[in-house]
């Protein structure tokens, strides 16, 4: 059974123009252990995507149709009370600003320890956040614990996230850009961490990201958003060396690769659609290469053409 | 000495004060900008690249004089620009202009993108009445591949792809010679940075304008550039043209930086250098080569004491290394 299935789940926002469904139709699964990458621009719908899964939406979001099933239970069906034992004890978010997600006024050990408090009461002692913190690669963790957030680097301060996210020992971690705020170096660092604690620790991950590059990194599988729809949904490798989608393949084509000549880049004309204005039928129809008349009107559905490998649109082969 | 190039740093320093205390008094400098020399030529477009903190954003700056030196001197067409009063300085300035990073801060939020373009010409006098005026506006905002019929819009109506086409408009008003372009598409969405690119691109070579290109990622910098410089607190450590440094760096932390960017190939296996530990603070850099802490070659003698000198190990290829013959 996967650790994790979103079932053809929408959700809207009540705006004071009526609701406005950023998320749709989306469906993805994701095993023990696996990583799946989502990727998409700003707008595709990705983050909220993920933080459904935890009901972490404000009040203004309506789950409109769909399930989010965790270990086989529908999140969007809970109780407030069997909702909290799935944040953190199942699920388990790092976001991309660690400077906004920390507590400033708070010493790191003691938010570390918060959280173990409400988990793993059990263990909620200093020993267990140094351990922690060295789990995570923290250069001297007894005396980071006693520090505040704003002492700390970006890369540290991640590391922290990192410690906190896992200490109620999640069998899913959702990352959302969670490296797109740090240099690369540091980045490089904690891509490698995340890899590593994953294999020691067995959990899954949900990264979200618009780096194809951490795509072919990180990822098992990788579904691309675009327009709050998933377009392609694939192994990570089939789809980096041959992308069925227009979006995917015009997304591959239009980053500039290290050491690759200086061709001139193929730009994907027009801007991303922002949501409550996404075009009728195809959503990419404006923007797309290979468009026919037809897809200005026809929505195309997310259809299996080989085997785990979807792809939402009717002229890809 | 007269030269060929458009632009000269020389030995250029940008220190700002850390004040502590009573009477603050500066007693630490942050040495954001430590004794960098390079030049830009005529339609040349040269990448600076650097995480953040290495003061690639303060040396742009210090370039076209929005900060100023504390020591050495800029050379613009042979002119001394880093000694210049305000006042002397003011009609040169349409020679040099800059593109920010956040096209959502950089504009005015009350004004009509005619008038925030049309500001620089009235400043410089570039257009002898309203029409003329008008004219100029809609000819730049075609030259962008924007709409001129929108000139009358505010910038809260344009996507972040559009304000930058409607920053580029702007610093393309005095016709300058040179743009520094302060990581001008890191905020833009994958799919839109590419037309911005090419947009850059196609202006350079239609309108002859050389780039100082800042930006964190090194394929948008390669793919632009016709050499790059490499900052590592405060100081220019590789420098060559663009291939060459990206396919063969010198330096350990180049090599550092173009292995750490992940790269969407699932052929490409390239063995990954993960540097250990942060940037060191500016204020306190480490003695001897300002890498060494961090550096994989460090020997831990003559790296911790001597500093090493930017020197060339190939013809137009420099790098500040002890060991960069090894690399």
């Amino acid at each position: 059974m996967p650790l994790l299935e979103i079932k053809n789940l929408a959700i809207e926002f009540v705006t004071d123009h009526g609701a406005v469904r950023v998320v749709d139709d989306v469906s993805l699964s994701i095993e023990p252990g696996r990583t799946l990458c989502l990727v998409g621009e700003s707008g595709s719908g990705k983050s909220v995507a993920a933080l459904s899964i935890g009901r972490l939406l404000p009040g203004s979001a309506r789950y409109a149709v769909g399930q989010v099933l965790l270990n086989g239970g529908d999140a969007l069906r809970m109780s407030p009370a069997e909702l909290q034992t799935i944040r953190g004890g199942l699920v388990s978010y790092v976001f991309q600003e660690p400077a906004a997600s920390l507590n400033p006024v708070m010493r790191v050990g003691t938010q570390i320890k918060e959280a173990l408090r409400l988990h793993q009461p059990e263990v909620a002692t200093d020993e267990e956040v140094v351990r922690l913190l060295k789990l995570v690669g923290m250069p001297e963790p007894e005396l980071r614990a006693r520090e505040y957030p704003f002492q700390m680097s970006g890369g540290m301060q991640q590391r922290a996230m990192i410690a906190m996210a896992l200490a109620p020992q999640p069998k899913l971690l959702v990352a959302d850009e969670p490296t797109t705020a740090l240099d690369v170096t540091i980045q490089a660092q904690i891509l490698d961490l995340l890899r590593e604690l994953q294999q020691s620790l067995g959990m899954a991950i949900l990264l979200i990201t618009h780096n194809l590059g951490i795509v072919s990194d990180m990822a098992d599988e990788v579904a691309v958003m675009y327009a709050g729809q998933i377009v392609e949904l694939s192994e990570a490798e089939p789809m980096l060396r041959g992308p069925l989608h227009p979006y995917t393949r015009a997304l591959l084509d239009s980053v500039p690769k290290l050491a690759a000549g200086k061709a001139r880049l193929a730009a994907i004309p027009g801007t991303v659609p922002q949501p409550g204005h996404f075009p009728p039928g195809c959503r990419f129809y404006d923007r797309c290469p290979t468009r026919r008349p037809e897809c200005a009107t026809i929505a195309p559905e997310l259809r299996q053409i080989a085997p785990r490998r979807w792809v939402r649109c009717d002229y890809a082969v | 000495m007269p030269s060929e190039a458009l632009l000269r740093v020389e030995n250029l320093k940008v220190h700002f004060p850390v004040r502590h205390g009573l009477f603050r008094r500066a007693r630490e400098w942050v040495k954001a900008v430590d004794d960098v020399s390079f030049s830009i030529d005529r339609n040349e477009t040269v990448g600076l690249v650097g995480e953040s903190g290495c003061g690639k954003t303060t040396l742009g700056r210090a370039v076209v004089r929005l900060a100023d030196p504390t020591g050495g001197k800029v050379f613009f067409e042979d002119q001394e620009i880093s000694n210049l009063p305000a006042a002397k300085l003011r009609p040169l300035r349409r020679n040099f202009q800059i593109i920010f990073q956040d096209p959502y801060g950089s504009l005015d939020p009350r004004m009509t993108i005619e008038d925030t373009i049309g500001e620089a010409l009235d400043i410089h006098r570039l257009a002898e009445s309203k029409t003329a005026r008008r004219g100029r506006v809609a000819e730049l905002l075609v030259s962008v591949g924007l709409d001129p019929s929108h000139a009358q819009r505010y910038p809260h109506e344009f996507s972040g792809g559009q304000r930058q086409r409607i920053g580029i408009a702007r610093a393309l008003a005095v016709k300058p010679k040179l743009i520094v372009c302060d990581e001008p598409v890191s905020s833009l969405d994958v799919s839109v940075q590419a037309q911005i690119v090419n947009l850059l691109q196609d202006l350079r070579d239609s309108q002859g304008i050389a780039y100082l290109f800042i930006a964190h990622d090194l394929a948008v910098v390669e793919h632009l550039s016709h050499r790059i410089l490499v900052m590592y607190l405060g100081k220019i450590v590789e420098q060559g043209e663009a291939t060459i440094v990206i396919r063969n760096p010198k330096h350990p932390y180049t090599q550092a930086l173009i292995s750490a960017v992940p790269v969407a190939d699932p052929e490409s296996k390239r063995a990954r250098i993960i540097l250990s530990g942060d940037v060191p603070s500016p204020i306190r850099p480490p003695s001897g080569c300002p890498f060494h802490p961090r550096c994989p070659l460090s020997d831990g003698k003559r790296c911790r004491n001597e500093v090493p000198l930017l020197r060339e190990i190939t013809p137009g290829h420099f790098a500040a290394c002890h060991y960069a013959e090894k690399g």
